[in-house]
């Protein structure tokens, strides 16, 4: 593919809000997980929360709106002044020129568990001030960040799991090539809610620690919610020295079981080498990986085969979701933000908690933050259903 | 830059609405030589899953392979091979409401497999155990506007990708109390294969273009609710022309004020 300009991006999760915050929480081998006191939510598990999410109030025009996805959608796109950027980029290229492409596993569901919780006790129905449409829809975050900005162009959300926003850089890519816009706003955003917290502790997925990727005794996730975009252009003949580019996307499906990832990392394969094969690279040009690593057992040990297969033990690889949770739709934007902060501060990832790694997989798998030059970075995201994206991103010299 | 043309071929089809059970039915009504008679959908059983997934397969599931395997089918394509896009506005609302009110209760040890059946990829999960497709899939979301966005991811992956690529458009109902907050009132999808290339199954080249025009409407009363009542349906003024081999313009819903008209030109 044709290299894409990050030209902005931003990341809010319970490591901080903001890029600043985010390079800080990484460098210091920081993990923002507590343990779970989310709403009525009796757990025991941790959670990587994000502060003051309920203390946002969106614009009177946009009140339709209010749910915690969307709250945080708003703190996520005023943080690092990335909304001010949007507004530039609709300024040079006009209102129906600037898409909008988000991922999301869960939007504002939040805002249905709770009015079910509400209904009326004779006819059963939900309350009146409950919006559907606006909060608990999958588009929600995209048709609120649309408005926000009044545009008037293309938007969808794309909702495939876990790997929802890595997909969104490959679908904003195709528009960016087609010419049917000239700047996309991509990320994405999910939060805690019941569904996503119940629902992993019922498949025995969630862990009763901080989760520990990679680990020999991983046993299980931490559920987080955050925010992060990127404003994508067109990137200039020669980009100005340290400008983070999207290199390559490369997607691909397991085609073998909702919840469990393929046990060979087959579909994990397929994802790395589409995407390498987009940036025009070979692997030997990743200098770094930041890897879906959710800290199960099975999906662990199936990407770590993957990434053996195609780089050996030759890379530097982390994930980094010790430090912000599984934050599951937006994981995959999120870890792109950190490949900008790797390849923008030479910054190799740590992986707080994890302490003895699993000797099964043979991979050079990053403990502690480091200095180390990063020119390429690969970012993996996979999701139920065997949905699998893997993303290239560089810095131009 | 100048924009790309957004052209494609369209190679197969596959449609399930109420009354139209698939796309002979569809067909024969759009072109008035049958009436259309309103009857809940009718969903095939997916023969395709494995027995345990078969038997517990959701109207989603059900309604996705049905129209899916219909158009590949229709375009002599292998199913294995294919890319796809799945397009909803919404997911299993069946399984939601069914989550939703076991949470808000004192007993919130949920099934695992309700959880897994809830994502909005579920569908698209199914499709890829049952197909074994490994290639791309992509699942989106846009509220009224989801076939509108499925169409221009499709021709991104058939125009940028150089691949043949399957559309999968659907919806589904919430039961009460979710209904009355959004009331699609049953379940219904249309696929579309979209190719590059003009191959011997081709039946028209489409080239989208966005418009401010205002969408294609239906005289006929049952063809018009059916088309603003159910989101994927929003393709049916395309389908309509396609059929009667007319060639030209036609305006499709998407995103207000964008809109996407369509250029026909039959094969």
């Amino acid at each position: 593919m044709t290299p894409l300009l990050l030209s902005s991006y931003t990341a809010t999760t319970c490591l901080g809000s903001g890029l600043a915050a985010t390079l800080a929480g990484l460098r210091d081998g920081r993990s923002g997980l507590q343990p779970c006191h989310f709403e009525t939510v009796d757990l025991a598990t941790w959670i990587g929360e994000v502060a003051a999410v309920d203390a946002q109030k969106l614009p009177e025009m946009l009140a339709r709106y209010d749910c915690r996805n969307n709250r945080l959608t708003q703190l996520g796109l005023e943080a690092d002044s990335f909304a001010d950027q949007v507004r530039a980029a609709i300024g040079r290229y006009g209102k129906s020129r600037v898409g909008v492409f988000l991922g999301t596993s869960t939007a504002g569901i939040l805002q249905t568990e709770l009015a079910y919780r509400r209904r009326d006790p004779e006819s059963g129905a939900l309350p009146d001030d409950f919006i559907y449409r606006t909060t608990h829809n999958s588009f929600s975050l995209a048709e609120f960040t649309r408005d926000y900005f009044g545009l008037e162009g293309p938007a969808m959300a794309v909702s495939t799991a876990c790997s929802s926003s890595a997909k969104v850089f490959a679908a904003a890519a195709r528009q960016l090539a087609l010419g049917t816009i000239d700047a996309a706003i991509v990320g994405g955003v999910d939060t805690l809610c019941l569904t996503t917290l119940y629902g992993f502790a019922s498949l025995q997925l969630t862990s009763d620690q901080p989760c520990r990727p990679y680990d020999a005794a991983r046993n299980g996730i931490s559920v987080g919610e955050g925010a992060a975009f990127a404003l994508l252009e067109r990137a200039p003949a020669s980009p100005a020295a340290g400008s983070i580019l999207l290199l390559g996307t490369g997607e691909s499906s397991d085609a073998y079981h909702m919840s469990s990832p393929h046990p060979e990392g087959l579909g994990a394969k397929l994802a790395m080498e589409a995407a390498l094969r987009s940036a025009g690279l070979t692997a030997d040009a990743i200098d770094y990986i930041n890897l879906h690593g959710t800290s199960t057992p099975a999906n662990d040990a199936a990407e770590g085969k993957a990434v053996v297969a195609l780089f050996g033990d030759r890379v530097p690889c982390s994930s980094t979701k010790g430090a912000t949770g599984h934050t599951l739709g937006a994981a995959g934007a999120v870890e792109a933000v950190i490949c900008a902060l790797a390849l923008s501060h030479d910054l190799l990832p740590g992986s707080p908690n994890t302490a003895a790694l699993d000797p099964g997989i043979p991979i050079q798998y990053l403990l502690h933050s480091r200095n180390g030059q990063v020119r390429h970075a690969l970012s993996n995201s996979f999701g139920f259903g065997g949905s699998n994206c893997s993303l290239v991103f560089g810095v131009a010299a | 830059m100048n924009p790309t043309p957004l052209t494609a071929w369209i190679s197969g089809i596959g449609f399930i609405a109420p009354g139209l059970p698939d796309w002979a039915t569809a067909r024969a009504v759009l072109l008035g030589e049958q009436p259309y008679v309103a009857a809940p959908s009718v969903l095939p059983s997916p023969a395709i899953l494995p027995p345990a997934e078969r038997r517990r397969a959701s109207r989603v599931v059900k309604l996705t392979l049905g129209i899916g395997l219909e158009a590949a089918a229709h375009a002599g394509a292998d199913v294995a091979t294919l890319a796809t896009v799945f397009s909803a506005s919404g997911a299993d609302g069946h399984n939601c409401h069914a989550l939703c009110e076991q949470l808000a209760t004192d007993d919130r040890q949920i099934s695992p497999t309700r959880f897994h059946n809830s994502v909005h990829n579920a569908a698209a999960g199914y499709w890829g155990i049952a197909t074994h497709a490994m290639a791309p899939c992509q699942v989106l979301c846009a509220f009224d506007a989801s076939f509108g966005a499925g169409l221009l991811d499709t021709l991104g992956q058939v125009i940028v990708d150089q691949q043949p690529t399957l559309l999968i458009a659907y919806d589904s109902e919430y039961p009460e109390p979710l209904h009355a907050k959004r009331d699609t009132p049953d379940c219904a999808g249309v696929a579309l294969l979209l190719t590059p290339e003009r191959t011997a199954n081709s039946l028209a080249r489409i080239t989208v273009s966005p418009s401010t025009a205002a969408a294609e409407q239906f005289a006929d009363a049952a063809l018009e609710n059916l088309r603003t009542t159910i989101p994927a349906m929003r393709a049916l003024p395309l389908l309509h022309k396609l059929v009667r081999g007319e060639a030209g313009p036609v305006c499709l819903d998407y995103l207000p004020p964008m809109q996407l008209m369509v250029d026909l030109q039959p094969c």
